[in-house]
C-alpha cells in the first residue's frame, strides 16, 4: 500500500467538502462530527499517522499547501477567538447562480461572497500560537524524523510559492531529498543505521532554521534562546477549553499557506486609505504578530490532536496503563537498567555513587498530584561541590542531554541573572504573551548552573528573576505577569541545581558530591567522560527506563503506612531536633522514587529502609563537610 | 481620583465661520438637537474649545448651521405621542428607514464602522416588532423600592425612579439617562428581550419616548443635545471568554479591565466639499466608511473640481478602548481573551488602563477584506463591541465598599448549599479543616485564620469622630522554620480573590505602598499601587515578616489600624483606602524558638506593631509522642490518597471560597445585648486576672479584637446576630493565642503588657531592683568619680543572690543612666554630680 495514494493525506479538503456538500439535503446530518471522525479512524490505522508528513522534520516548501500534515508543538500562546463564515452563499458574477460553500478549515473565502445572503452562518474557532517543544533534544528530533515513513515529493505547488519565500535561498536541498524516500527502518532502536543518516537528518532539520535566522526581525517568541523550528498558528475548532497553555500536542490539520494571509507593514501603505476603520486600529506590531507572513509561521486547520503524555519517542504515545503488554516487558528489566545507569552516573559524577543514586531519582521525578497548594513529587536536587575546572557543568549537561527528551541549561552568571527574561510577560502593544525561559514544557529538565555565579549587583530584574527561580523550585509554578496583575501556571519542571557551596535557591534535597578522582587527574579524566560515550543502544536503554519510571503508579500499602508512622515516632523520640516534618516528606518522596527506579509499584519495608539509609548517609555527608568547612549555616 | 487627566479635547479642530455658532453649545438646542452625538461638556473636559464632533444628520444639505435657533427645542420634533400612532412615537419623520433611526441612536453615534455591510447578523433579522406603546409607562411608573445603587441616593425609593431622574436632568442639564436593565425586566419581560435583541432599534425609540416625556414635563428646559439613553446590565452575558456568535447585534454587558487605550481619532462624519471654480459647496455624509466625492459640481457643471474643506467637515470623536478578562473570571492554564471595545463622543476618555470595568454595548462583527483590489475575503470577522455604557467597578473602593464588585453571582442552589452548610452545627469546624488540608493539625490557627477570612462587622463612627473602625483581623505566625507556615500563606493567598503575597526580604515601603511614575508617553504623574492597596478588602500575606526593614515595618503601623495609607509624595498627597487584613508570618532571631524568652525577645518585632495584632499564634514542634504519630499517618496519606479519597474528606476549595464571599456580602451581624455582656466580663475578667500582681493583661485594643472575632464568627454561622456562643468562641480563641504568645516565660503568667510594652511586669520589676541594688552598691563605694565596668559587675554578682545576667546588668546600668546618675563610656562607668 502506498502511503501517498491516500486522498484523505494530500487532499484532506476534498473529503470535507464532499461531506459537506453531501449533508446539504439532510439538514441534521451531523457532518462536522463525521468529517472530525473520519480522519481521526484513519489516523488509528496501523502506522497509519507515520505516513502524515510533519512540520518538525519536513522543511515547509515541501509541504504541500491544504494537505493533511502533523506538527509535534507546545501551546505558546493562545489568541482571541475569532468568528468566521463557517457556511456563505458565492454569486457567480457572469451566471448570478448561488453556491454553498463551507468556510471550515479554510483561511480565505472563494471569490464573490455575498454578505447578505440569508445562508450565511456564523462559527467560532479559537487561534493557538504553537511553537515546537522548548529545549527538545537533538536525540529526540532526529529519532521521530527517522520513523516517519511520510513521502514528501517537491510538490507542483514548490515553484509558484518560491518567490514568495524571498528570505531564503534554495540550499541543496534537493539533494538530500532522496533521504525521506528511504525504506522504513526495522526499529529505530538499530544504532549504526541511528548513526548512520544522523548527518543527513541535520542537513534537513537545519533547512527551515534557516528560514527563521534570516528573517530574525520578525520574532518567533520562542520561550527559549537559539531554539529553532517552525511556529504555527493552530486554529481550533472545538473543545478548545480542554487545551491549556503550555500543553504538549501532536496536531494533524490542514496547512494552509496562503500568502494573501500575510499582512505586513510595508503592504499595508500601499494598499488604498479607504480601509476598513476596525482595521486601521491594531498597532504595526499586532498585526505582525497575529498575521505573520505565511511562508513563516504557516496555519494549520486542526482536524485532530493527541495530547502527549511526554515526548520521548522511543516509548509508545499512550498511557502506561493502556500499554500493559510494553509495560510488563520492561518491569523486569528495569532493575538490571538502573545497575548500568547507576554505574554510569558514578564514573561522570567522578566516582561518587551515592550522589548517582540522587541523581536517577531526581531525573524520574514528577508532580504527580498537588494538595491545595502543596506539589507532591517534586524532587529539586542541589548538587553541591561540583569542580569549577574544565568545563564539569557543561560536559554534565551535555550528558543529561542525551538521556532527556527535553532539557535547558541556564548558566546562572550575574549577566543572564540580570538580563534573561525568565518569566513570561504579557504584552499589551502586540498582544501576546512575551515568552520566557521558563514557560516549558511538562518534565522539563532545568539544569541551573550556579558555578557561573560570581559576585556582584543582582538588579531589580536579577532579583525577579531568582524570586521566579526560587517559586519555582518551592511551589513548582511560574507567576507569569500580566502588567496588571500576575497569573500564577502551575508547571512540571525538574530542577537540577549544580553549584560550588549551597545553592542560594532552595532545594528539596542538597547533596555534596564527594570526588573519588584528585585534582591533577581532573582534566585527564573528564575528557576520558566523552572519550567512551555510551552506545546508542544503551543510551536508548536508559532514555526508556527514565520516562518509564516517572510514569508508574505507585502506592503505599495500610501495613507500610503504619511501619512508617512507627519509624517516624521512633526517630523523632531519638532526637527530635533532627527529624521534622519537612524531612519525613523528603523521605517520603525518596521511598517513592526509589521504589519506581526499581520497578516497584508500592513501596516495600526494604525500599523504606534503603530511602532511610541513603537519606542518612547524605546528612552524615553534609554535617561532615559543615565541620571541614565550617561556615555552612 | 488621581487618574490622568488627559483633556478630552486634546483634538483641537480649527474651524471656518461656523466655529462662532458651534463653540457655545447651550446656545444651539433646537437646532442641533438631533445631532446627539455632539460631545457634551462632561465635567472632565477642561479644554475651552468643544470638539468639532457635531452632527447635523437630518438638516437639509443647505447652510442648517447658521440658522436662527429657536430656544424651544419642542416644537418642531416632539409633539406629543399619540398613542394611536403606530409609526414610531410619531417622530417628526413619520416613515423612517431604519437607517434613519439609527443617526439619532447613542449607539449608533454616526460610527460608520457599525454600518458596514455585511455584518453578519444584521441583514438575517427583520426590524423588530412594533413599537411598545408602554415604553412611556416604563418610565412613568417604575418604582424600585428595594434599590441600592448610589446612583439612585437621594432619590425618593417611592415614586417613580425615572421621572425622578429626568427630574434631575432637567436641573442639572447633563442629557444622558441610564436605565438598568433589570428595572426593564422586572418591568415588561417582553420589552426587556427587545431590548437585548435589538438594541439598534428600540434605543432610538427609548430615545424619543424619553425625550417627547422630557419636554412634555419641563418644556422650558434647555438642553445641549437631546437625552440619550443608555442602558446598563443586560443580563446577557458576563463573562468575555462566553461570548459568541449569537450575540452578534445584541446588547451584551461583559466585566473586564482595561488595559490599552488608543488616541483619540477623530472620525469623519460628513465631508465638505467646495468647488475650486465657483466656490460652491457640498456636503457629503460618510456612508460606509467611504465618502463618495462629487465628480460634478451642481452649480457650474465643472467636472472635478469639488476638492474636500478639512476644517469645515464634520468629525466625531472614537477611542480603542481594549479590555481584558478579569483574572478572576478565568479558567485555570488559559490565557485571558481581549476584547475591542469603541467608545464614542462623551464616552472618549472615560477610562484608563487599569480600570475594572463593566461595559454594555452591542456586539458586532465585521468582515474583513484581504484587499481591496482582491475580490476574495479572508473568512474571518473582525469583532467589537459599541460601547453605550461604562460602569467602573472600583471606582468606589476609594471612598468606600463596593457592593458590586464583591457581589458575586449566586445561583439559587448554591445559596441553598451554603445555607444548608450554615445549618450545621459543626460548620466552623468543617470550614476550619477544610482550611489547608495538606496542613496538618494547628486547628486553633486555621481557626483563628477562618475567622480573618470572614472578619468583623464594618462599623462607622465618623460622625462622632472616631472614624472607622477596624473590621479586619490581623494575624501573626511566628515559629519555628519549616512548621508550614509560608505553606499557609500561599493557601490563604490563593483561597481569597483579593490576595496579595509578598515576602518581607523583598518588599519595600514604597513596593507595599504606593509609588508615583511618570507615564513615559503623557508625561503625566501616575500612582502606581502596591501591595496593601492592591489587597484592599482583602488578606496581604506577608512572608519574613522578621526579615522587614524598620522603614517598610514603619507603613503598617497606619495600615493595621486606621486602614488607611497617607502619601505624600511628588506633590500628590493623598490617603488611599487599605482595609486589608494582615496575615504575616515571622521567624524568630535565633532561627530557632527560644522557650526561654518571650515572644518579643524572640522575633525582636516592635510591640507597637505587635499589639496591632488580633491574634499572635506560635507554630511550634511540639515534641510530644502521639502529636508524631498523628503527624506521620497525616504526612503518608498525603502521599498515597488519590485525589478523590481527598476530596471526599474535605470541603472544596471552590465551596469554600463562595462560603466566605456568600457571608462577607451579606451577613452583617450586630452585638445582641447578652453579647454584649458576655464580652464586658471577658473583658473585666481579663482585666482582673493581671491587677492582683500589679500587672495589666488587658488593654481596649484586646476588647476590640473579642468583639471583631466575635463579629466573624457570627459570620461563619449566617447569623445576623452575636450571640454569647460566638464571644465563647472568641475568648477562648484569644486566650490560646495569648497563651501561646504571651506566657512571661520566668512565671507562666499570661501578661499581655508583653506584648504592648515588650517587657513583662516582672522583668520591669526585676530590672528596677537591680537598678536600686547598684545604686546602693555605688554609694557603698563612697566618692569614686569612676569605676571599671567588669569590676562594678563583679562586685553586684558577689552581692546579689540571685542570678545577674550582663543583659540584666546592662539594662540596669541603662536605667540608672536615664536617671542621670551615671553615664556609661566604654569600659568606665562615671558618676555624675
Amino acid at each position: 500500500m502506498m502511503p501517498s495514494t491516500h486522498d484523505w493525506i494530500n487532499c484532506p479538503l476534498g473529503v470535507v467538502e464532499g461531506m459537506f456538500a453531501a449533508s446539504q439535503n439532510n439538514p441534521n446530518s451531523g457532518w462536522e462530527a463525521k468529517a472530525v471522525e473520519f480522519f481521526k479512524n484513519q489516523l488509528k490505522e496501523k502506522d497509519a499517522h507515520t505516513w502524515v508528513p510533519s512540520l518538525n522534520d519536513v522543511p515547509l516548501h515541501y509541504l504541500k499547501p491544504n494537505s493533511l500534515v502533523k506538527f509535534r508543538c507546545f501551546i505558546q500562546d493562545m489568541f482571541d477567538p475569532e468568528f468566521f463564515m463557517g457556511v456563505y452563499e458565492t454569486v457567480d458574477p457572469s451566471t448570478k447562480a448561488k453556491v454553498l460553500r463551507c468556510g471550515k478549515y479554510k483561511d480565505v473565502t472563494e471569490c464573490g461572497v455575498d454578505f447578505n445572503s440569508s445562508n450565511t452562518v456564523t462559527a467560532e474557532r479559537q487561534t493557538f500560537y504553537c511553537v515546537p517543544i522548548p529545549g527538545e533534544n537533538p536525540w529526540v528530533k532526529e529519532s521521530y524524523a527517522s520513523t516517519s515513513q511520510a513521502r514528501v515529493v517537491p510538490s507542483t505547488s514548490y515553484a509558484p510559492t518560491r518567490q514568495k519565500r524571498s528570505y531564503e535561498e534554495d540550499d541543496d536541498d534537493m539533494d538530500t531529498q532522496p533521504q525521506k524516500q528511504r525504506e522504513p527502518h526495522a526499529g529505530p532502536q538499530s544504532p549504526t543505521e541511528h548513526h548512520g543518516n544522523g548527518d543527513c537528518k541535520r542537513q534537513e532539520t537545519e533547512a527551515p532554521s534557516n528560514q527563521t535566522a534570516s528573517a530574525s526581525h520578525l520574532d518567533l517568541n520562542f520561550p527559549l534562546p537559539g531554539e529553532k523550528g517552525p511556529s504555527c498558528l493552530v486554529k481550533v475548532y472545538e473543545d478548545w477549553e480542554s487545551f491549556k497553555l503550555n500543553d504538549l500536542l501532536e496536531v494533524y490539520g490542514i496547512l494552509s499557506v496562503n500568502p494573501a494571509l500575510s499582512a505586513l507593514a510595508d503592504e499595508k501603505d500601499t494598499s488604498s486609505s479607504i480601509q476598513d476603520p476596525t482595521e486601521c486600529m491594531e498597532t504595526a506590531e499586532e498585526q505582525r504578530v497575529h498575521s505573520p507572513p505565511a511562508s513563516l509561521v504557516p496555519r494549520l486547520h486542526m482536524l485532530y490532536a493527541r495530547p502527549l503524555p511526554h515526548n520521548n519517542p522511543l516509548l509508545p504515545c499512550t498511557t502506561v496503563e493502556d500499554n500493559s503488554a510494553f509495560l510488563s516487558s520492561s518491569l523486569s528489566e528495569m532493575a538490571s537498567v538502573r545497575a548500568e545507569l547507576l554505574a554510569y552516573f558514578t564514573h561522570i559524577l567522578l566516582g561518587d555513587a551515592l550522589a548517582a543514586e540522587y541523581l536517577i531519582l531526581h531525573l524520574i521525578s514528577n508532580v504527580y498530584t498537588r494538595r491545595d497548594v502543596l506539589p507532591l513529587g517534586k524532587f529539586t536536587l542541589n548538587l553541591s561541590g561540583c569542580p569549577t575546572a574544565a568545563s564539569y557543568t557543561e560536559r554534565f549537561y551535555q550528558i543529561i542531554q542525551q538521556l532527556v527528551p527535553s532539557s535547558y541549561y541556564l548558566g546562572m552568571s550575574l549577566q543572564n541573572m540580570n538580563q534573561m527574561r525568565l518569566v513570561p510577560k504579557k504584552d499589551y502593544v502586540a498582544n501576546r504573551l512575551v515568552s520566557g525561559a521558563l514557560q516549558l514544557a511538562r518534565n522539563t529538565s532545568l539544569f541551573l548552573d550556579e558555578t557561573q555565579l560570581e559576585q556582584g549587583q543582582l538588579d531589580t530584574t536579577g532579583v525577579r528573576n531568582v524570586t521566579a527561580l526560587g517559586n519555582l523550585i518551592s511551589w513548582q509554578k511560574v507567576d507569569y505577569d500580566f502588567n496588571y496583575h500576575q497569573m500564577e501556571f502551575p508547571c512540571n519542571i525538574n530542577v537540577l541545581i549544580v553549584s560550588e557551596g549551597r545553592s542560594l535557591l532552595p532545594s528539596d534535597c542538597q547533596i555534596h558530591l564527594q570526588s573519588q578522582v584528585t585534582a591533577p587527574q581532573l582534566e585527564e579524566y573528564l575528557s576520558s567522560i566523552h572519550m567512551h560515550p555510551q552506545s546508542s543502544s544503551q543510551l536508548n536503554k536508559f532514555r526508556i527506563y527514565l520516562c518509564m519510571a516517572r510514569q508508574l503508579d505507585y502506592n503505599i500499602s495500610d501495613e507500610m503506612t503504619k511501619s512508617v508512622e512507627e519509624d517516624f515516632v521512633d526517630m523523632r523520640k531519638d532526637d527530635p531536633q533532627s527529624v521534622s516534618a519537612e524531612d519525613l516528606h523528603r523521605m517520603l518522596v525518596v521511598a517513592r522514587l526509589l521504589s519506581l527506579s526499581l520497578g516497584q509499584t508500592s513501596l516495600s519495608r526494604d525500599s523504606w529502609l534503603r530511602a532511610k539509609h541513603i537519606d542518612m548517609l547524605r546528612r552524615s555527608r553534609m554535617e561532615q563537610h559543615k565541620c571541614v568547612n565550617g561556615n555552612e549555616p | 481620583m488621581f487618574s490622568r487627566q488627559i483633556c478630552s479635547n486634546s483634538y483641537v479642530h480649527t474651524r471656518g465661520d461656523i466655529s462662532a455658532t458651534m463653540s457655545s453649545p447651550t446656545s444651539t438646542p433646537g437646532g442641533r438637537k438631533r445631532g446627539r452625538s455632539s460631545n457634551p461638556a462632561t465635567p472632565s473636559s477642561e479644554g475651552p474649545t468643544s470638539p468639532p464632533s457635531q452632527r447635523r444628520k437630518g438638516q437639509d444639505s443647505s447652510n442648517g448651521d447658521l440658522m436662527p435657533m429657536p430656544t424651544s427645542p419642542a416644537t418642531d420634533m416632539l409633539s406629543p405621542a399619540a398613542p394611536q400612532d403606530t409609526s414610531l412615537f410619531s417622530s417628526p419623520r413619520p416613515s423612517v428607514p431604519p437607517n434613519e433611526v439609527d443617526m439619532s441612536s447613542p449607539l449608533m453615534y454616526g460610527t460608520p464602522s457599525s454600518r458596514v455591510e455585511g455584518t453578519p447578523r444584521s441583514g438575517v433579522r427583520g426590524t423588530p416588532a412594533r413599537q411598545r406603546p408602554d415604553l412611556g409607562g416604563f418610565l412613568q411608573r417604575f418604582i424600585d423600592p428595594t434599590s441600592k445603587e448610589d446612583e439612585n441616593a437621594g432619590l425618593d425609593l417611592n415614586e417613580p425612579l425615572y421621572m425622578q431622574k429626568l427630574e434631575e436632568i432637567s436641573v442639572v442639564g447633563d442629557p444622558v439617562l441610564s436605565v438598568n436593565c433589570l428595572h426593564v425586566q422586572s418591568f415588561d419581560a417582553e420589552l426587556y428581550r427587545q431590548l437585548i435583541c435589538y438594541p439598534q432599534e428600540v434605543i432610538p425609540t427609548f430615545d424619543m419616548a424619553v425625550n417627547e416625556l422630557f419636554f412634555e414635563r419641563f418644556p422650558d428646559s434647555i438642553l445641549e443635545y437631546q437625552i440619550q439613553v443608555r442602558p446598563y446590565n443586560a443580563l446577557k452575558t458576563r463573562n468575555m471568554r462566553s461570548l459568541n456568535p449569537e450575540d452578534i447585534d445584541q446588547l451584551i454587558t461583559i466585566s473586564g479591565m482595561v488595559i490599552r487605550t488608543s488616541q483619540l481619532i477623530p472620525e469623519m462624519q460628513e465631508a465638505f466639499f467646495q468647488c475650486q471654480v465657483c466656490a460652491y459647496s457640498t456636503r457629503v455624509e460618510v456612508d460606509r466608511g467611504r465618502i463618495a466625492e462629487p465628480a460634478v459640481c451642481r452649480h457650474c457643471n465643472t467636472t472635478h473640481s469639488l476638492a474636500l474643506v478639512h476644517n469645515r467637515s464634520v468629525f466625531s470623536d472614537k477611542q480603542m478602548i481594549k479590555i481584558q478578562e478579569s483574572p478572576e473570571d478565568m479558567p485555570a492554564g488559559q490565557t485571558p481573551h481581549t476584547t475591542v471595545v469603541y467608545g464614542h463622543n462623551d464616552l472618549v476618555d472615560k477610562v484608563q488602563p487599569g480600570d475594572r470595568i463593566n461595559i454594555t454595548g452591542i456586539y458586532r462583527a465585521v468582515p474583513m477584506r484581504v484587499s481591496p483590489i482582491q475580490s476574495s475575503v479572508k473568512s474571518v470577522y473582525k469583532t467589537h463591541i459599541d460601547a453605550i455604557h461604562f460602569r467602573k467597578t472600583d471606582e468606589k473602593r476609594l471612598h468606600g465598599l463596593d457592593e458590586d464588585a464583591e457581589q458575586k453571582l449566586f445561583t439559587e442552589d448554591r445559596v441553598q448549599t451554603l445555607k444548608e452548610l450554615a445549618a450545621k452545627p459543626d460548620v466552623y469546624e468543617r470550614l476550619s479543616s477544610a482550611l489547608a488540608p495538606s496542613i496538618y493539625e494547628h486547628e486553633d490557627i486555621k481557626k483563628g485564620i477562618l475567622l480573618q477570612l470572614f472578619g468583623g462587622s464594618r462599623k462607622d463612627f465618623s460622625q462622632t469622630g472616631r472614624g472607622n473602625f477596624r473590621a479586619e483581623v490581623n494575624i501573626l505566625l511566628c515559629g519555628d522554620p519549616g512548621t508550614s507556615k509560608s505553606q499557609l500563606l500561599q493557601y490563604v493567598f490563593n483561597l481569597v480573590p483579593r490576595g496579595q503575597y509578598t515576602s518581607g526580604k523583598g518588599s519595600s515601603a514604597v513596593g507595599l505602598t504606593a509609588y508615583v511614575m511618570k507615564d513615559p508617553e503623557t508625561r503625566q504623574l501616575v500612582l502606581q499601587t502596591g501591595a496593601l492597596v492592591l489587597s484592599d478588602n482583602g488578606i496581604c500575606c506577608i512572608d519574613e515578616f522578621d526579615k522587614m526593614s524598620d522603614s517598610t515595618r514603619s507603613v503598617l503601623h497606619e495600615v493595621m489600624e486606621q486602614q488607611t495609607l497617607s502619601i505624600a509624595k511628588a506633590g500628590i498627597i493623598c490617603q488611599l483606602n487599605a482595609r486589608t487584613a494582615v496575615l504575616a508570618a515571622a521567624n524568630p532571631i535565633e532561627s530557632q524558638w527560644n522557650p526561654k524568652k518571650t515572644t518579643i525577645e524572640n522575633i525582636q518585632l516592635p510591640h507597637t506593631l505587635l499589639s496591632r495584632f488580633d491574634l499572635i499564634f506560635l507554630m511550634l514542634d511540639p515534641q510530644d509522642e502521639a502529636y508524631d504519630r498523628r503527624l506521620a499517618h497525616h504526612l503518608v496519606s498525603l502521599y498515597y490518597q488519590s485525589e478523590e479519597q481527598m476530596e471526599e474528606e474535605f470541603l472544596d476549595m471552590a465551596v469554600l471560597r463562595d462560603y466566605i464571599a456568600y457571608a462577607r456580602t451579606y451577613i452583617n451581624p450586630r452585638l445582641s445585648e447578652e453579647a454584649s455582656q458576655a464580652l464586658i466580663e471577658a473583658y473585666v475578667d481579663m482585666r482582673k486576672i493581671g491587677s492582683g500582681r500589679g500587672m495589666v493583661s488587658a488593654y481596649p485594643r484586646q476588647l476590640e479584637s473579642l468583639i471583631r472575632l466575635a463579629e466573624a464568627h457570627a459570620k461563619v454561622r449566617f447569623s445576623e446576630k452575636v450571640e454569647t456562643i460566638d464571644v465563647e468562641e472568641a475568648k477562648r480563641l484569644h486566650r490560646e493565642a495569648l497563651k501561646q504568645s504571651a506566657t512571661d516565660p520566668r512565671t507562666g503568667f499570661v501578661d499581655i503588657s508583653i506584648l504592648t510594652t515588650g517587657m513583662s511586669a516582672t522583668a520591669r520589676k526585676r530590672k528596677e531592683e537591680v537598678a536600686q541594688a547598684l545604686k546602693k552598691l555605688i554609694q557603698a563605694k563612697g566618692k569614686t568619680p569612676a569605676m571599671k565596668y567588669q569590676q562594678l559587675l563583679d562586685d553586684l554578682r558577689g552581692q546579689s543572690e540571685t542570678a545577674i545576667t550582663r543583659e540584666l546588668f546592662d539594662e540596669a546600668l541603662r536605667a540608672l543612666a536615664d536617671e542621670d546618675y551615671l553615664t556609661v563610656t566604654g569600659k568606665t562607668v562615671r558618676l555624675l554630680a
